[in-house]
């Protein structure tokens, strides 16, 4: 390829990165919210890896910034999915409009 | 137009449209299978790229733990079958154009910043290097984080196990 592909794995991470927040508004259900965070993150690394690979190619800086935003993000979905399956105990739903106790 | 530009369009094709399904489906577990084919692109994109250690680490934490872990949490808390509630009109159509105008903004800014492309440099991902810069202890070593998220996996395992236990005195 004679001019560097930086450009459209951009775009399409960024296209990847507003679908996860198109569905982040849409969505009630929390299992669901946590998906689209899911790919909120995903496209993060991608534009991580890209900038490293075709920007800074000596360096190896992006790759362990992905490897440790993969990390954390399954910590961040164990955690999450121990509190929805606690919520779903106490309220018999994982819908966010039903949990409102806390709401002022 | 060669055959590695064609790939890129045709992975590229895979995950948004497996993205859109995943945030748009009524039945939560087809969500769910269309987030592990948008995934599974996504380490698709990461071998297009080659740096073939990311993408084997996004198929063994993502495929192979976050969207299993999913489907076990969406079989332990509700039908799978069961259609959802579709939501209301006014809140796609706001959503549909923040999200609208986030990618359209974003993509006027790319186009018009002037990335210093660097192709001439050598791009060395191989596993040997990875391991050796990740425990090096060197100026550029990242040790202190590797431990630092050891310990955050540590707190997350506990954390998970507490927050999930049953509470047996309180019933």
């Amino acid at each position: 390829m004679s001019e560097s592909p930086l450009i459209p794995i951009l775009i399409v991470s960024t296209a990847l990165f507003f679908i996860g927040m198109f569905g982040l508004f849409t969505r009630r259900n929390m299992i669901t919210m946590l998906m689209a965070i899911e790919l909120m993150l995903n496209s993060v690394n991608i534009n991580f890896v890209a900038f490293n690979k075709y920007l800074f190619p000596d360096k190896l800086n992006g790759l362990f910034f992905t490897l440790f935003i993969i990390a954390i993000a399954a910590a961040e979905a164990a955690v999450a999915i121990a509190i929805i399956i606690n919520l779903y105990r106490s309220h018999t739903s994982i819908d966010v409009e039903d949990a409102s106790e806390m709401k002022f | 137009m060669n055959i590695t530009t064609i790939l890129f369009y045709l992975i590229a094709a895979c995950i948004l449209g497996a993205g859109i399904l995943a945030v748009t489906s009524t039945k939560i577990f087809r969500a769910a299978i269309w987030l592990l084919f948008s995934l599974v692109s996504v380490a698709a994109l990461y071998f297009w790229m080659q740096v073939e250690f990311i993408a084997a680490i996004q198929i063994v934490v993502y495929v192979g733990g976050i969207v299993v872990l999913i489907i076990f949490s969406i079989f332990l808390t509700q039908q799978s079958g069961k259609e959802m509630p579709k939501p209301r009109a006014t809140k796609t159509i706001s959503s549909l154009a923040a999200a609208l105008f986030g990618f359209l903004f974003t993509c006027n800014l790319i186009k018009h910043y002037s990335f210093e492309s660097a192709i001439g440099k050598p791009f060395d991902s191989s596993i040997h290097t990875i391991g050796i810069q990740m425990l090096s202890t060197q100026e550029h070593g990242y040790i202190l984080p590797f431990e630092v998220i050891s310990m955050l996996l540590l707190a997350a395992m506990i954390g998970c196990i507490v927050i999930a236990m049953k509470k047996e005195s309180t019933q």
